[in-house]
């Protein structure tokens, strides 16, 4: 059943989910300054599943996925309300280092944003910022070919990562972030800017990447989600009270969300109807 | 029917009337003035060129390559060395640098890093940005009379303690190769930031956000990611940094000594080639004006040189992050 | 290191991460905020000249700053009183001379660099002399123009000292206009263009009135630049004791006052240089503030 806060407001149902959680993230509200820019939303992240986050435009989705490894904080005028479980920790938690749990939780972000240093120092970087005392070119090897970039880059190492096209400098953005072996990887829309060759590699790449690692996947295309995501949560706005305040509407496996969505809503957005 | 606002003048025409005779004429003679005015720069360079070069020929046949290797200004007996000139010109501009260049980085990190809001950045801009506005003249006489008495003992215990070490080998009596390089520092400070605050604001923020999305502290986002992305910029503000210091002459006319002298110790009086001209050129004679138009040459290639390299690697510091996705 | 605690087993090999909690005594945190208050102390530090400065300005040049001081002539050896008159009208005389001489040619070239030609062999050329003009040693201008005018004309002169600063203001106008006309926007120029307008039309009613803020802004910073010049004055308007009678005739400005009086070692003279400084800085910092008022106006429209 859905619920109701006290102000009458919609709380989507809680989705339960079936195998181990790693991340599993409260919302109960989001603010930049005076702004409420998201409420009420409930989305637990599942181990080695890739979750969906769709829903139009201004809807919080991406707001929501970057308040899960705090990269919010960097904007000065945000405030989170809810808590965000990561195994026993509550990353905001006042004793919590927000450094630090982005070292546990990457995030592939929307526009590829490799250094402007060489593709093996791009890979490196997050080893060496760590300290990590093993074989560092082992790890870097694993990394890019765990992101399908090793057999296009292999023999130009030292080239800087600028010199890759669009599709690659992702894929090396994804060797970067996956090359400390983080738990969770966060993508904010990561095909947005790519070509439709490319975003189909880096679709069955996700697909891959969820053997080892839990994926949360913002997308404004919903072909994607049928096509990569495990569970699909799907955002609405609310304008009711004169903002434009996002909120969760349904959260389920995603073929259930796409042929048979419990919310009105839900049912007109995967039908195209809006967006 | 289109309206042309600039036919309204002349009546006798219609509105759709193409422009005039007279409007293709003053067109022409108006682009033909603008691009001589810019032709002007270009001569002026070659100009100053022709002209000091004229000017020095005597000179430059009387002493040849000896004008640079030699190291007594003479004019009684007609000789005439600037190697003591050159080693004061590059030693205080290096010492400078060392300073100006250190604190300028810093201040570009103070200001583009996310330290202080956003009005007090504006603030602080501008106290750096009057920093260069203040006349050279002023530093000077602020240096002989506010520098000097102030660095005086500081200077004195250094050389008495540590007097063996090569650069606290001489006391300071009072103008001197420190505080010149002080004063320097303090002028060529605003260049060194204002372009290396550029070179920082060029990053693109995707760049900063995937360090921190990498979890690195604001510090080892700034070392590690920034620095090294600006690195180019950084570098030549600090090249054009030099060239500033190169030829900044009155404060260092005031406060360097002017004392043909070879010196590592940073007490010592020394000259440079700009304020060799500035104490020297009104009360010279013809054969010393001809010597002076020699050093002024040799002034004149060093700072191009160094300038042509700092704006080499700002060119290629603008195309870095233009025309890539 | 206290390791997160995991339900299950990551994949190995799992490199060792930092614990989530914050600990204020480790190495990363106590460099963050070494290097944080590094950089502050390093910025007061750098202030601390200005301030010194203007106190130094306020304190020895206000105390001298009077009526007498901005009129009289300049006091010899052991004479008391005196002033500077002589020496402000020099200064705004030449930067008038170098004014008139470099403005109108800086914004033609950069007319021509920027609008009606911009990629074209002279056009590069000139912008880059003139970008390696603005790093050019200031008292090379007077040589040069020692060279040109003083020596053909046999006498230190206003206008030779006009010229000088006229030399050194001409790149910095023409980099500073180009700039300002480059940010007038392209439909803008095709807007008048596909009305018919010939070029220097579209300059003339377009670009030049959009524009004009940012051109004003960096000629008034130019203006500035040449007031506090004195290299290029040393030796070519020389000094005067007297208000200038002509133009051809050796010139007395602020900064060579300043320069001269700053060496002698009479109490009066000294506090003349101060006093004179004072209102050297004050006329800088006018047209300083002049520019950015009117630089402002820019974004108001």
């Amino acid at each position: 059943m859905n619920m109701q806060t006290d102000t009458g407001e919609f709380i989507a149902k809680k989705y339960e989910p079936k195998g181990p959680v790693v991340l599993d993230c409260h919302v109960k509200n989001i603010f930049y300054g005076d702004f409420r820019a998201v409420r009420d939303t409930t989305i637990p992240i599942e181990k080695n599943k890739v979750t969906g986050f769709i829903g139009p435009s201004g809807c919080g989705k991406s707001t929501v996925l970057r308040s899960m490894n705090r990269m919010n904080d960097l904007i000065d005028s945000f405030r989170f309300e809810g808590h965000i479980q990561y195994h026993k920790h509550d990353i905001y938690s006042k004793k919590v280092d927000a450094v630090i749990v982005r070292r546990y939780i990457g995030m592939v972000f929307q526009l590829p944003n490799p250094f402007s240093m060489s593709i093996y120092d791009n890979v490196a970087f997050g080893l060496r910022l760590n300290g990590y005392k093993g074989d560092e070119e082992e790890m870097v090897v694993k990394a890019l070919k765990r992101a399908a970039i090793w057999n296009d880059v292999k023999d130009k190492l030292k080239n800087s990562g600028l010199s890759l096209s669009g599709g690659q400098q992702q894929r090396l953005c994804i060797a970067r972030a996956i090359a400390t072996e983080p738990d969770v990887l966060l993508m904010d829309e990561p095909c947005s800017a790519l070509d439709p060759i490319a975003t189909r590699q880096i679709e069955e790449l996700m697909v891959e990447l969820k053997q080892h690692y839990s994926v949360a996947l913002v997308t404004h295309n919903m072909q994607q989600a049928t096509r990569v995501a495990d569970t699909t949560a799907f955002l609405g706005v609310d304008i009711s009270q004169g903002g434009r305040t996002g909120y969760l509407v349904e959260m389920d496996e995603t073929k259930k969300i796409f042929e048979d969505p419990q919310q009105l809503l839900t049912k007109q957005y995967v039908r195209g109807e809006f967006s | 029917m289109v309206y042309n606002p600039f036919k309204e003048a002349s009546s006798d025409k219609t509105l759709s009337a193409p422009p005039s005779a007279t409007d293709y004429l003053k067109d022409t003679v108006f682009r033909s003035f603008a691009y001589f005015c810019a032709l002007s720069i270009v001569l002026l360079v070659a100009y100053i060129v022709f002209e000091l070069g004229s000017q020095a020929l005597p000179a430059i046949k009387t002493h040849g390559l000896g004008f640079i290797t030699g190291t007594t200004w003479d004019t009684n007996e007609g000789v005439f060395g600037v190697l003591p000139e050159i080693w004061g010109t590059l030693y205080s501009s290096f010492l400078a640098l060392l300073l100006g260049g250190f604190l300028g980085v810093a201040i570009a990190i103070f200001l583009t890093q996310g330290f202080v809001h956003a009005k007090f950045e504006m603030i602080f801009r501008t106290v750096i940005e009057l920093l260069a506005a203040i006349p050279s003249v002023v530093y000077g006489l602020w240096g002989i009379y506010v520098l000097i008495p102030l660095i005086r003992p500081g200077a004195q215990w250094l050389h008495d303690t540590l007097g063996w070490f090569p650069l606290f080998g001489t006391d300071l009596s009072g103008p001197g190769l420190a505080p010149a390089a002080l004063v320097l520092a303090i002028m060529i400070l605003p260049t060194v930031a204002a372009i290396s605050a550029d070179a920082f604001r060029r990053i693109p923020y995707k760049v900063k956000e995937a360090a921190y999305g990498m979890g690195a502290t604001k510090w080892e986002v700034i070392l590690k990611v920034m620095l090294p992305t600006a690195s180019s910029g950084i570098l030549a503000g600090l090249v054009l940094g030099f060239g500033r210091a190169l030829g900044e002459t009155m404060a260092l006319a005031m406060l360097i000594g002017n004392v043909n002298n070879i010196s590592v110790s940073l007490f010592a009086p020394a000259n440079t080639l700009a304020s060799l001209l500035a104490s020297t050129f009104p009360e010279a004679g013809q054969i010393e004006i001809q010597a002076l138009m020699y050093a002024a040459l040799v002034l004149l290639l060093i700072t191009f040189i160094v300038n042509v390299a700092g704006l080499a690697v700002q060119q290629y510091t603008m195309r870095k992050f233009e025309g890539k996705k | 290191m206290s390791q997160l605690q995991m339900e299950e087993p990551v994949l190995p090999p799992r490199i060792e991460l930092p614990a989530l909690e914050k600990n204020l005594l480790e190495v990363r945190a106590l460099k963050n905020y070494f290097l944080t208050s590094m950089v502050w102390v390093l910025a007061v530090l750098a202030s601390i000249p200005l301030f010194s400065v203007i106190y130094m300005l306020i304190v020895q040049g206000g105390a001298r700053l009077d009526v007498e001081a901005i009129t009289a002539l300049p006091p010899a050896g052991f004479e008391m009183g005196g002033g500077f008159g002589n020496a402000i009208v020099g200064t705004l005389t030449m930067v008038g001379i170098a004014s008139a001489i470099s403005i109108p040619i800086g914004i033609m070239a950069a007319l021509h660099l920027s609008i009606l030609n911009p990629s074209s062999k002279i056009a590069t050329v000139s912008r880059f002399l003139a970008k390696v003009l603005t790093g050019f040693p200031s008292i090379l201008a007077g040589v040069f123009v020692y060279a040109v005018i003083v020596i053909t004309t046999g006498t230190y002169s206003a206008w030779a000292g006009g010229v000088a600063l006229a030399v050194l203001m001409l790149p910095t106008v023409t980099l500073a206009a180009e700039e300002a006309m480059k940010q007038v926007p392209q439909k803008m120029k095709d807007a008048a263009f596909g009305m018919g307008c010939t070029r220097t039309q579209v300059i003339l009613k377009v670009v030049l009135p959009t524009a004009l803020p940012g051109i004003l802004t960096g000629v008034i910073l130019a203006v500035a630049g040449a007031a506090g010049e004195s290299a290029p004055l040393l030796f070519t308007a020389l000094f005067s004791n007297y208000y200038m009678g002509e133009l051809a005739e050796p010139t007395a400005s602020l900064s060579i006052l300043i320069y001269n009086f700053s060496g002698m070692p009479f109490e009066n003279q000294l506090e003349l240089a101060w006093a004179a400084s004072l209102v050297l800085v004050l006329l800088v910092l006018f047209f300083n503030i002049l520019a950015r008022v009117v630089g402002r106006s820019k974004f108001k429209e």
